[in-house]
């Protein structure tokens, strides 16, 4: 079930703090300091935690200081997750699950593309203060985190500030892998694609979208010349010096036409790419606004999607689908559906229930409802997946 | 179609310069129609004539399909779009990297010795008592010692003959003399032998299931055909390859063993039969290979018995029956086509050794043969023997890595190999996807490059080439068959 990551989840009881802070959950009394926060279950409120999160209004007005009423939308909340809150507006925001596979860190709003299907719309703002609170929440969080995206915005714009970011992450959580989505273009030029290999993260890779096989269509499709170009060279630039790349592919109606001639593209150019990701739409952000000019039933992209998995399985790489839940996948690419769709966001229709390939499927990003395909159905069971 | 919202651009806002440029290419009229225009990677686009001209004349529309996919290729670029530039390099580097590997495949002709008696034979066998045609002992050291000088991280180990079975004892000492050595070496190391099998026996499974021995045998067709192009005296060459291919199958595995056959006047007319002897046989490929000009084949005229033109008839009929294969679920591929549609779609290119630029002479393949004696291919020793030494890059009592590639003959010879600077190659449109053959034009024309225009080579070439773009662009079901060769 899709959960809320940020909002006026937290009422101030008594004295706060005059400015945003972040902190640690602890349910364990000998676990406090200035980085905890208290989740209190009933029962007395232990001293020395940075604040408190109260379930219910307490029944005496004398509480310690930074002491709030959570939401019951943030149940969720337990011990190692972080969050930030912002007294003034009684807002609180999660920035980490320790129980979650799905932990992204959004670093930056702002960014240098303009995608026509952006899901996070890019806001052109100094929030630089973003990174100062992840390199303090990056200490925090549990070393046996299986794997944290860093996400934007385009993270690239923070130029060294990213390198040093990463480097956060392998000094203090040398086991967990770390993927970057990044437009590549900031890696075209000077140093940076240098410097982050220079960190020799032991499992670091870089998502990066690309939309076509000419400069032309992907520079329409990310509404900025010249940006083909400076991805091209930012991959090169990243395989040349050792870091991992995997690029991207979002279809929709302005590009699921162009996709055997990626394929063929990738094969031919750039077939040292470590991995090749072709994914669903989300109905989110720009592609909501758009919604009417980028919709297609995925049923009705299909040959072209076999066509391009074709090539590039034939010619080694490794090939995933993402966001497309099997009922409308031919049955020939199940083998190349992976479950990708983070777990705050991801939900099933009615129709999954009792579905044959539930546990193996995806299924919906919690905005899919907006416009459905006509190949959602459960799928009988008995149905031998390929 | 619904536009985007009113915030963003229009397609046309995105649109190429107008003022594009050509990057390198070259091309070379398909039928009469149309020309294929490649590019110095192998990249290929197939147009008509108008658009041929339109294009030269900065004249083609940049909206057009086929400017998209001339973009794509890399055979244009403009000025504000450069990556083409930076991934022409990238490919170019990726085609031409095996060559710094150097040597790959090294074949110790361990004796000339052989039973047979075939008309084509390349190698002018001596018959099976005179032991003076075979490898000594010190010279398969020597020659071990220079295998491991390749920097090569794959080295093949191929025994030739004559029939190498008939000098086994030296086979064994060469396996697990290499075998010693790579354990310091530790190169991904393989072995073949190309034996006729008559010689086959137990001993002989028995020692290369033990270490990891392949085999490469003849087989020209169905028996009747096979029989009378490859006699054995007192015995049925037909039988003997093929239980040796059964028995070779049962103890080390089904693709343990490789066939090639030849093709001679009388396998002209019989070309399904001997496809369907390769499918009958389980074989999933055949190398449709025509005569080469040297040794038996030379001395009794057979090379010139039948027309290049014939083996392209040949050639194409073979093809269709192949095709035909596949669409009824038969697997099979033909290896010249696949060595051509690799050339053509993989970025790596092909390492087939007879078809590269520069040629394959030493850099690809070394020939240490039975008298000691040092050549750059096969065909090298095979010229040798007709009194040619022109490929001869010394011997083994006194050759080393180092002597055998710092030779200059060797270096003159790769010089004049490539195509690049060949007169009639240079310009032509198909060399991207095809190669020198010193060997062969020395053969027939006295000269490492030859006059193209009386090569039985390129005209071969030139054929196969364009059946295989015609197949390609025409039948969508070729088509696909073809691309899974790659």
């Amino acid at each position: 079930m899709p959960i809320r990551l940020g909002g006026r989840g937290a009422r101030a009881v008594g004295e706060v703090s005059p400015r945003p802070f972040l902190g640690r959950i602890s349910t364990d009394a000998a676990r406090c300091g200035p980085t905890e926060i208290w989740l209190a279950q009933g029962g007395d409120l232990p001293a020395g935690f940075r604040a408190y999160l109260l379930t219910a209004a307490p029944l005496t007005p004398a509480v310690p200081r930074d002491s709030y009423v959570l939401a019951p939308e943030f149940a969720y909340l337990s011990d190692g997750d972080i969050i930030r809150i912002e007294p003034a507006r009684g807002a609180l925001h999660t920035l980490y699950r320790r129980s979650s596979r799905s932990n992204s860190l959004l670093v930056t709003e702002r960014c240098n593309n303009d995608c026509v299907m952006c899901s996070q719309p890019p806001k052109a703002r100094d929030d630089s203060w973003i990174v100062d609170d992840l390199m303090q929440a990056i200490p925090l969080m549990s070393p046996g985190t299986p794997e944290i995206g860093i996400t934007g915005g385009e993270p690239t714009l923070l130029g060294p500030r990213l390198v040093e970011l990463v480097q956060q992450l392998r000094d203090h959580l040398p086991g967990t892998a770390v993927h970057v989505l990044s437009n590549g273009r900031g890696f075209a030029h000077g140093d940076l694609a240098r410097m982050l290999a220079g960190l020799r993260h032991p499992d670091l890779m870089i998502g990066i979208p690309l939309y076509a096989d000419v400069p032309a269509h992907h520079d329409y499709v990310v509404q900025a010349r010249g940006a083909f170009d400076e991805t091209i060279r930012g991959i090169l630039n990243l395989k040349r010096h050792g870091v991992r790349v995997e690029l991207r592919f979002v279809i929709h109606a302005e590009t699921y036409a162009g996709l055997p001639a990626f394929a063929r593209f990738v094969v031919r150019n750039l077939l040292f790419v470590d991995h090749v990701a072709l994914m669903g739409l989300e109905l989110m952000g720009f592609a909501r606004t758009n919604l009417d000019a980028l919709w297609i039933d995925p049923l009705d992209y299909q040959c072209e999607l076999q066509d391009a998995v074709e090539t590039l399985d034939r010619a080694g790489l490794r090939v995933s689908i993402y966001n497309t839940p099997l009922c409308v996948l031919t049955p020939t690419l199940h083998r190349f559906a992976r479950a990708a769709i983070s777990d705050w966001k991801n939900m099933y229709f009615e129709e999954c229930d009792g579905c044959a390939l539930r546990v193996q499927c995806g299924g919906f990003f919690a905005s899919s409802a907006v416009r459905r395909s006509r190949g959602i159905a459960r799928v009988a069971s008995g149905y031998l997946s390929t | 179609m619904t536009g985007l919202h009113p915030r963003f651009h229009d397609r046309a806002a995105f649109a190429p310069r107008p003022d594009y440029r050509l990057l390198p290419f070259r091309f070379i009229r398909l039928d009469d129609r149309r020309y294929v225009m490649t590019n110095d990677v192998g990249e290929h686009v197939v147009v008509s004539r108008e658009q041929l001209v339109a294009l030269v004349k900065r004249e083609l529309p940049v909206t057009t399909q086929l400017y998209r996919e001339l973009t794509a290729k890399h055979l244009v670029f403009d000025d504000e779009s450069r990556a083409a530039l930076d991934l022409l390099a990238v490919k170019y580097r990726t085609r031409a990297a095996a060559i710094a590997d150097l040597t790959g495949l090294h074949i110790f002709v361990v004796t000339l010795r052989c039973d047979h008696s075939c008309h084509y034979c390349q190698v002018s066998r001596q018959t099976e008592d005179k032991t003076a045609f075979d490898m000594t002992r010190e010279h398969a050291d020597k020659a071990l010692a220079l295998v491991f000088q390749s920097p090569n991280p794959a080295i093949k180990i191929e025994f030739q003959g004559g029939e190498p079975l008939l000098n086994f004892a030296l086979i064994q000492h060469i396996v697990q003399e290499a075998e010693r050595r790579n354990a310091c070496h530790g190169r991904d190391l393989q072995f073949v032998i190309a034996s006729n099998l008559t010689h086959l026996d137990d001993h002989v499974l028995a020692f290369a299931r033990a270490h990891r021995v392949f085999f490469s045998t003849s087989l020209d067709g169905p028996e009747d055909l096979h029989n009378a192009n490859r006699p054995l005296r007192g015995g049925n060459s037909h039988r003997a390859a093929v239980d040796g291919i059964q028995r070779i199958r049962e103890a080390l595995g089904h693709d343990a063993v490789a066939a090639l056959m030849t093709t001679t006047p009388a396998s002209l007319a019989r070309i399904e039969d001997i496809i369907d002897e390769y499918v009958r046989l389980g074989f999933t490929s055949i190398f449709l290979r025509s005569l080469s000009p040297y040794g038996f084949a030379i001395r009794t005229r057979l090379v010139h018995s039948y027309d290049i033109a014939d083996w392209i008839a040949f050639y194409q009929r073979g093809l269709r029956h192949i095709l035909a294969l596949n669409r009824r679920g038969v697997a099979m591929r033909e290896e010249l086509a696949a060595i051509i549609l690799q050339k053509m779609f993989a970025p790596a290119g092909a390492s087939y050794v007879d078809l590269q630029s520069p040629a394959g002479v030493a850099i690809g393949a070394l020939v240490y043969n039975y008298d000691g004696k040092i050549y750059g291919s096969d065909e090298g020793r095979m010229l040798a023997e007709m009194g040619d030494d022109s490929f001869c890059l010394g011997s083994l009592d006194t050759g080393t890595f180092a002597s055998v590639m710092t030779d200059d003959r060797l270096h003159d010879m790769l010089e004049a190999s490539l195509p690049e600077s060949a007169p009639m190659c240079s310009d032509c449109g198909f060399l991207p996807w095809c190669g020198a053959d010193p060997a062969f034009h020395r053969a027939t024309q006295r000269d490492a490059v030859g006059h193209k225009a009386f090569s039985a080579f390129c005209a071969k070439q030139m054929a196969v080439l364009r059946h295989l773009v015609t197949l390609l662009e025409d039948d969508p079901e070729a088509r696909r068959v073809l691309m899974s060769w790659v």
